[in-house]
């Protein structure tokens, strides 16, 4: 990307690990870098208590009643673990690690745009958690991570605590946003235009619009329903004269854009991986980066989806039913992308393309079962039962966590300097392909055949299938078991990663692995194409010239 | 392939269920076909163009407007053809039948409560006449709570503060599972009903003696059930006050002088009289404006309010 010169660490400038260690200078830092990794290990702190919670909750629903606890501790484990995967985990992880990592990097940049703020963001997130914790010791909430109204309004626990740690969260959401929008703007390296940029900074960029322009609305959604609660203001409580359903609609036009900010990043991610893996230009990239915008900026207007039950009008269903199936279609489109995209090229199977192809098969299920929600007769028998429970893991649980780690294991040389073992790495990508999917293809047969989500007590005919995605979830938990602890293994030994691993072409392999605290020795200069394959790539400028 | 498709979706049960169907197993063909599509090919280019050296060189391919628009407009054709599919299918589950038996639906943590056109209610069991459109008119005495039959391929919210309706036309008798499918708390998973679609005959059987829980309640009971809920309440009390019409307290055995100046004795016959044809005979001092009850009590019901009556003392 630019000339093969730039020089690495070799200057003697230790790397941003190595320069100001001790836990002070970590928590005060303001490298965009240390505070990815600090996001990266509080993520994973509560992607390991939000999955105790899964396996907690799968475990009960081995038997069709009690197995190990009751009604209402499940109710409590459910709603804290939907609560801690969306808010503190799934929303934030691409963002907030890979992104906060790499994006800087990618663009050639010191760091982000506002590095104070970008702390600041990492400081809020850790007090919405543990306001969000600080939930169990307020006798738990046990309104589902959805708190639809009346029943929010009207049952005990945390719940007041539990939506003002969600509305915490949005601003940290929030900042993080508004830093990669004006990094993207001001700090891309000298010749990078708009279509140089890597694809994956086009993905973070349409988050961030995503995140500041319905995470406000989420915000005061939230406040909404806890001045309700404290105060008794009739919102959306009808015994006080408010609208139940209203909240739903609100609830909604923040949280359908919400899963596009779980899921445009992860598609960011796929668009580094599989062109640097298949050694091969991205195939069709503006259709890529204007396909993100076009669904940041559609997933505005399909929100009441969730609602073709809720007793909305049949106009109002068949439009938000057209638009859904829209938005079907720039999925679709970079599904093929990156297929085209293999197509021909070189294709190195290293784990961070397993992941990858995982990425994509899962993907496929997920989106394609998309399909049946968003055609109106068929959601009529599907929503609220475990086919949607099913449909949301495969393209949040699933395509998220899978994008996550996919990128980590292509940054993790660049972040720590080392190797992880290729091999261990490998099996534990295979179980959680089979793990997930023992887990979740048995939730879509139960959903079809009936079987509503958030229940506690279930019929005997459900049980073979419940028993099966139980087994699927121990699977599951051994893959990522094993390739956190893969990852962590790999930090005990001296740095032995070069700088480009994987032969990539964007700027931050041209940086050491790790990269000195401001990245680059010298400003990179982005005179080729971030996805020139060609042995003797062309510069842009000629490039363009003969395009025209 | 009906295999699949009965692996995959409960037995139908009702009208219009076909639709539904036909729509679900073309999107579950689909979904197969593009998971094997798309899977053979990342399988096909990996066997192929798996990397041999690190200097193997790939064609500078950066996109195909052809191709591109091919695999754009084939998708958007196939989702439009769901789309009007999907819709079809939402309108005529929307258009209830004129000549639909009305229900109306009260759910509440954590039961379902059926009201019958004649008064009559049950908890969590309702009976339909099979091959009739039915109108469930619900809604919510505390929080949302959704009314599914999996088996008609029908769901809808059930909201405090407004009506919401839903109608179908059972076309299998038997026993239909019925399930609450908002999270409405605690008692979620148990908030469970069963519709009975019930053939002519046990129909006939249901509308003469109630259904199973009325037939077999004892016959007190059931005049206390008849009499908190048929009405009689408003003007009746049992506590001996006077309402629009005279106590029901200690009353049997006991000697009364009607408008007409004529005495009766206060027995099964005179209740049950009194029951069918109030004007008959009108307690002295009271307005003659009790209306008849003639074909909105079942017999049992009657002699229900007869024991009931007797139980007053
Ligand atoms: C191909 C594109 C997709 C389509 C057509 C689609 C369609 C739908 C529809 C119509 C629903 C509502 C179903 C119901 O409640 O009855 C739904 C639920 C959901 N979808 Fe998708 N979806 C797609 C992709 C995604 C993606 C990419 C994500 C997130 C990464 C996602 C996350 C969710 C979630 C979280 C829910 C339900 C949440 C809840 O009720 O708790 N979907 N989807
Ligand atoms: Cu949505």
């Amino acid at each position: 990307m630019a000339d093969a010169m730039t020089p690495t660490a070799a200057h003697g400038h230790p790397d941003y690990l190595s320069e100001n260690k001790g836990l002070w200078n970590w928590l005060t830092t303001v490298d965009h870098k240390r505070i990815g990794l600090m996001y990266l290990w509080s993520v994973t702190a509560f992607m390991i208590i939000g999955g105790l919670l899964a396996l907690v909750i799968r475990l009960e629903l081995l038997t069709p009643r009690q197995t190990i606890m009751s009604a209402e501790l499940y109710n409590r484990a459910f709603t804290l673990h939907g609560a801690i995967m969306t808010f503190l985990v799934i929303i934030p992880a691409i963002p907030a690690i890979l992104g906060n990592f790499a994006l800087p990097l990618l663009l050639g940049a010191k760091d982000v745009a506002f590095p104070r703020l970008n702390l600041a963001s990492l400081y809020v997130y850790w007090i919405g958690a543990a306001m969000a914790v600080s939930t169990l010791l307020l006798g738990g909430v046990d309104t589902g991570w959805t708190f639809y109204t009346p029943y929010s309004t009207t049952t005990g626990g945390g719940v007041s605590m539990m939506v003002l740690a969600a509305f915490v969260l949005g601003f940290s959401s929030i900042f993080t946003g508004l830093n990669f929008i004006a990094t993207t703007h001001k700090l891309r390296a000298p010749g990078m235009g708009w279509f140089q940029l890597p694809l994956f900074v086009w993905g973070m960029y349409s988050t961030a619009i995503i995140q500041i322009l319905a995470t406000p609305v989420l915000g005061i959604t939230l406040l909404l329903l806890v001045m309700e609660r404290v105060f008794h203001i009739g919102i959306f409580d009808p015994q006080l004269g408010g609208d139940p359903v209203l909240f739903q609609h609100f609830f909604w036009f923040y949280s359908h854009p919400a899963v596009y900010i779980m899921i445009l990043p992860a598609m960011a991610v796929m668009s580094e991986v599989i062109p640097t893996f298949s050694k091969k230009s991205i195939f069709g990239y503006k259709a890529i980066a204007f396909s993100s915008v076009a669904i940041a900026l559609l997933g505005f207007l399909v929100w009441a989806h969730h609602m073709f039950v809720a007793g909305m009008s049949l106009f109002a269903g068949a439009i938000f039913s057209f638009l859904t199936f829209f938005i079907a279609i720039p999925s679709a489109i970079k599904v093929f992308n990156w297929i085209a995209t293999m197509w021909r090229g070189s294709i190195d199977l290293k784990v961070p393309m397993l992941y990858a192809i995982n990425f994509l098969l899962i993907f496929t299920i997920g989106g394609l079962t998309g399909l049946f929600l968003a055609s109106l007769s068929t959601d009529v028998h599907l929503h609220d039962t475990y086919f949607v429970v099913s449909h949301f893991h495969y393209v949040m649980a699933g395509s998220n966590m899978l994008a996550l780690l996919a990128g980590l294991h292509y940054w993790w040389p660049k972040m720590y300097g080392r190797m992880y073992n290729n091999t261990l790495a490998t099996i534990a990508c295979t179980l959680i392909f089979i793990g997930f999917n023992a887990t979740f293809l048995p939730q879509f047969v139960m959903g079809s055949r009936g079987m509503p989500r958030r229940y506690y007590n279930y019929l005997e005919q459900f049980q073979t299938m419940h028993v099966a995605s139980t087994i699927g979830s121990w699977i599951l938990a051994a893959g990522l078991f094993l390739a956190l602890a893969t990852l962590l293994a790999s930090l005990r030994k001296p740095k032995d990663a070069v700088p480009n691993p994987w032969n990539g072409r964007t700027f931050e392999w041209e940086a050491g692995s790790p990269p000195i605290t401001h990245n680059f020795e010298h400003t990179p200069v982005c005179i080729y194409s971030p996805y020139d394959y060609r042995e003797h790539p062309v510069p842009i400028a000629e490039e363009e010239k003969s395009a025209h | 392939m009906n295999w699949f498709r009965d692996f995959l979706l409960p037995k139908s049960a009702a009208s219009n269920t076909g639709d539904v169907d036909g729509l679900f197993m073309f999107i579950t063909w689909l979904t197969v076909f593009f998971f094997f599509f798309n899977g053979g090919l990342i399988w096909y280019a990996v066997r192929k163009w798996r990397r041999r050296s690190n200097d193997d060189i790939t064609p500078h391919i950066t996109h195909d407007t052809k191709l591109e628009i091919i695999w754009s407009v084939i998708p958007l054709i196939v989702v439009m053809f769901i789309f009007f599919w999907g819709f079809r299918g939402y309108v005529r589950a929307w258009v209830v039948p004129n000549d639909a038996l009305e229900i109306v639906v009260t759910g509440k943590k954590w039961v379902w409560e059926f009201e019958y056109p004649d008064g009559s209610r049950s908890l969590n069991d309702l009976h339909v006449p099979l091959n009739k459109p039915v109108k469930l008119v619900m809604h919510s005495e505390d929080v949302i709570h959704s009314f599914f039959v999996p088996a008609f391929r029908i769901k809808r919210d059930v909201i405090p503060g407004r009506y919401t309706e839903l109608w179908f036309t059972a076309t299998e008798p038997g026993v239909h599972q019925v399930y609450c499918t908002e999270y409405c708390g605690k008692g979620h998973s148990d908030m469970l009903a069963r519709i009975f679609a019930d053939t002519p005959e046990q129909y006939e059987v249901f509308l003469r003696e109630g259904d199973e829980q009325v037939r077999k309640m004892p016959l007190k009971e059931l005049g206390k059930l008849v009499y908190e809920n048929k009405g009689c309440a408003t003007c009746h009390s049992i506590d001996g006050t006077r309402g629009q019409g005279p106590s029901l307290k200690a009353i049997y055995g006991q000697q009364i002088t009607d408008a007409a100046g004529k005495s009766h004795t206060i027995d099964a016959n005179y209740i049950r009289e009194s029951i069918l044809n109030p004007q008959a005979s009108v307690v002295a001092g009271y307005e003659p404006i009790m209306p008849t009850f003639q074909g909105l009590l079942r017999e049992r019901e009657i002699l229900g309010m007869i024991e009931y009556i007797k139980s007053l003392q």
